[in-house]
């Protein structure tokens, strides 16, 4: 790719430019501050710093083992970082809380419980009584799409399914910012597809902040405002990309100039040219394997 | 051949066939020594005694003993003795167990300070209950604690661990200096069988809960006793339910032993004592009663599970099972 094709993506609309010059009068939520941990020897994330504000969608993408998630567990609450530390609105973080809703990979609701009290847990745990906490259920779950398996066992639902009540549940409690670990990693190419869509349309229509782990680079070009890139070994921010695919995305936007340059850019960055293992692996060719195939 | 390849499943009706045969066969083993004579039948029933001195009807002689006699008659021309191939008193035939499972509960105590078959059973089943209630109060909650603080598993596993080495009934004579010669000691032997193994067990199961749900449940706002008594509790319940139906497993197999210890009671007297007077139709009658009690109560603890947690994908409901979820309609107003 010539040097200027490969700053494409830096080129925005007028719209996309003055959007962007809007969100940064925005205050902040989240900052990152030079955040680092080790493992033993091994340094899995290096002063990573950056910002999220009011009602960014920002994807975090690295390749395999980039320690994307390490961070997005850090942010969490659910491990303590070795150096560097991260403020919600301005206060530094310790430990796990409702202001800081996650949805896992794994589905992670509890088995034991209905819809319904999936989704009222976290209220009652708030001090919600059973009651208002049921009431406010009932309406997250409604905005999923759900209202028909309010009273069915996580067991009986589909993947994506379960994943729409988990956001329903980190939803309700109304976090400042909603953390998404690979939420969609497991489903199926389909089924991811309907669930982006899904998730667009649910952070157009609520006040939510969402902070999104992924590896697939399709999906963070179709999701975010902003797209921070991770490298590996030890894992450090490449560079912080303003998406300049306008809003609202479609799919038929992938083949889009401003698509293509974008994923040309990240894919660049995750998977430099020089760190591409050899691309075709030589294959003994059989006798009997017969002709015809090209 | 599809039953041969590994980890086929097999259809619900076989299974059920299946099921059946498991206990036909065996069964089936015992019919044949009992009613086809020239199978193993060692002993010869007398019938006639002929010219024998000492041979009565319905005494037990070995066949050689038997051939032997008869010939010494035949020598002196006196009437030869009859009979007919028997097994030895100890190998009664399932038509005489299964009287004795109906007589052994109709028929009095042969002295009256002796229990009846029904409150030897009895008694055996409180020893049970005792031994295994008091094991669970300290034993399930100790073995959840350790499961989730690693400071409580440091604290007890080691010598909870050594502690299952020593076999329960080592603890006897120990337990009778202690405890007196009656049903405390006994209910002491279940205890110790259960304990050590329970809190073990429990602790494995609570640490095999998918942390990722706690994880979550903090995420959430769950706090300390919220995340035990939300998370954690409900977390294990199936599995800890399962591993209590085990354990109870194990406690019967401590019974017999525990039963020995100080004054000989329950089940295991009336055993004793049926095998003094050689009733061994008793003996065996008794043997299968436990093992009748120990599956039913486990049948019915997995059927009453099945219903107890309705969020389980019961892959395999029971004939039961099935035939209880169609109609539970019907028992609900």
């Amino acid at each position: 790719m010539t040097p200027e094709a490969s700053l494409g993506y830096r080129k925005q609309s007028p719209e996309v430019a003055a959007r962007f010059s809007r969100m940064r009068d925005r205050p902040v939520i989240l900052s990152v501050q030079a955040l680092s941990k080790q493992f033993g020897d091994h340094t899995a994330l290096d002063k990573i710093s950056f910002d999220v504000r009011r009602r960014e969608f920002i994807c975090v993408l690295g390749a395999s083992g980039c320690g994307k998630s390490t961070l997005i567990r850090i942010v969490a609450g659910l491990e303590t970082p070795s150096g560097g530390e991260v403020l919600l609105d301005g206060k530094a973080v310790s430990g796990p809380g409702p202001d800081r809703g996650m949805v896992f990979q794994g589905y992670t609701l509890f088995p034991w419980l209905t819809v319904k009290k999936n989704v009222m847990f976290g209220l009652q745990m708030g001090g919600k009584s059973a009651f208002d906490a049921e009431s406010d259920a009932r309406e997250w779950i409604a905005l999923v799409g759900l209202a028909k398996f309010e009273n069915s066992y996580p067991h009986e639902l589909s993947g994506g399914m379960k994943q729409r009540v988990a956001i329903a549940r980190a939803l309700a409690n109304r976090p400042r910012i909603l953390l998404m670990d690979e939420p969609f990693g497991a489903l199926d190419a389909q089924t991811r597809a309907q669930m982006q869509a899904y998730l667009l349309e649910i952070w157009r229509n609520v006040d939510v902040t969402i902070l999104f782990i992924t590896h697939d680079l399709d999906e963070a070009v179709y999701l975010s405002d902003k797209i921070l890139v991770l490298g590996a070994n030890p894992s450090r921010v490449e560079e912080m990309i303003e998406n300049p695919v306008p809003r609202p995305r479609t799919r038929q936007q992938f083949l889009s100039a401003e698509f293509l340059a974008t994923y040309g850019r990240i894919s660049d960055l995750i998977h430099p040219p020089t760190s591409v293992p050899q691309e075709r692996m030589p294959v003994p060719r059989l006798t009997a394997a017969g002709d015809d195939v090209e | 051949m599809r039953w041969l390849i590994p980890f086929a499943p097999i259809s619900g009706r076989s299974r059920v066939l299946l099921g059946g045969v498991s206990f036909v066969l065996p069964i089936l083993v015992w019919c044949l020594f009992s009613y086809v004579p020239f199978i193993w039948h060692p002993l010869i029933k007398i019938t006639e005694p002929g010219g024998v001195s000492y041979f009565r009807v319905d005494t037990l002689v070995d066949k050689k003993v038997f051939a032997a006699e008869n010939e010494k008659m035949v020598a002196a021309g006196s009437p030869e003795a009859r009979g007919v191939p028997a097994n030895p008193i100890f190998l009664p035939a399932p038509d005489q167990v299964a009287t004795a499972m109906v007589r052994a509960f109709t028929t009095p105590p042969r002295r009256s300070d002796e229990p009846w078959l029904h409150e030897s059973l009895w008694h055996s089943v409180q020893i049970i209950f005792w031994g295994f209630t008091l094991s669970s109060i300290i034993g399930v909650p100790l073995g959840i604690l350790s499961g989730v603080f690693v400071g409580v598993s440091k604290l007890t596993e080691p010598v909870v661990d050594f502690s299952r080495y020593m076999p329960a009934p080592a603890f006897g004579a120990l337990a009778v200096a202690v405890l007196g010669i009656y049903d405390a000691p006994k209910i002491a032997i279940i205890f110790i069988g259960t304990f050590f193994q329970q809190v073990l067990v429990v602790a494995n199961t609570t640490r095999k809960l998918d942390t990722s749900l706690i994880e979550a449940a903090q995420t959430l706002g769950a706090r300390r006793l919220h995340l035990l008594f939300r998370v954690v509790l409900p977390g294990i319940s199936v599995d800890l339910y399962n591993d209590m139906r085990i354990l109870l497993g194990w406690a019967w197999t401590y019974l017999i032993v525990a039963e020995y210890i100080g004054a000989s009671s329950g089940i295991t007297y009336f055993i004793n004592q049926q095998a003094k007077y050689r009733i061994y139709d008793n003996v065996f009658a008794a043997i299968i009663m436990i093992g009748i009690i120990g599956f039913v109560t486990d049948r019915l603890l997995a059927l009453l599970g099945s219903q107890m947690f309705p969020w389980q994908k019961s892959s395999r409901p029971s004939l039961f099972g099935r035939w209880f979820r169609k109609n539970s309609e019907a028992f609900t107003p």
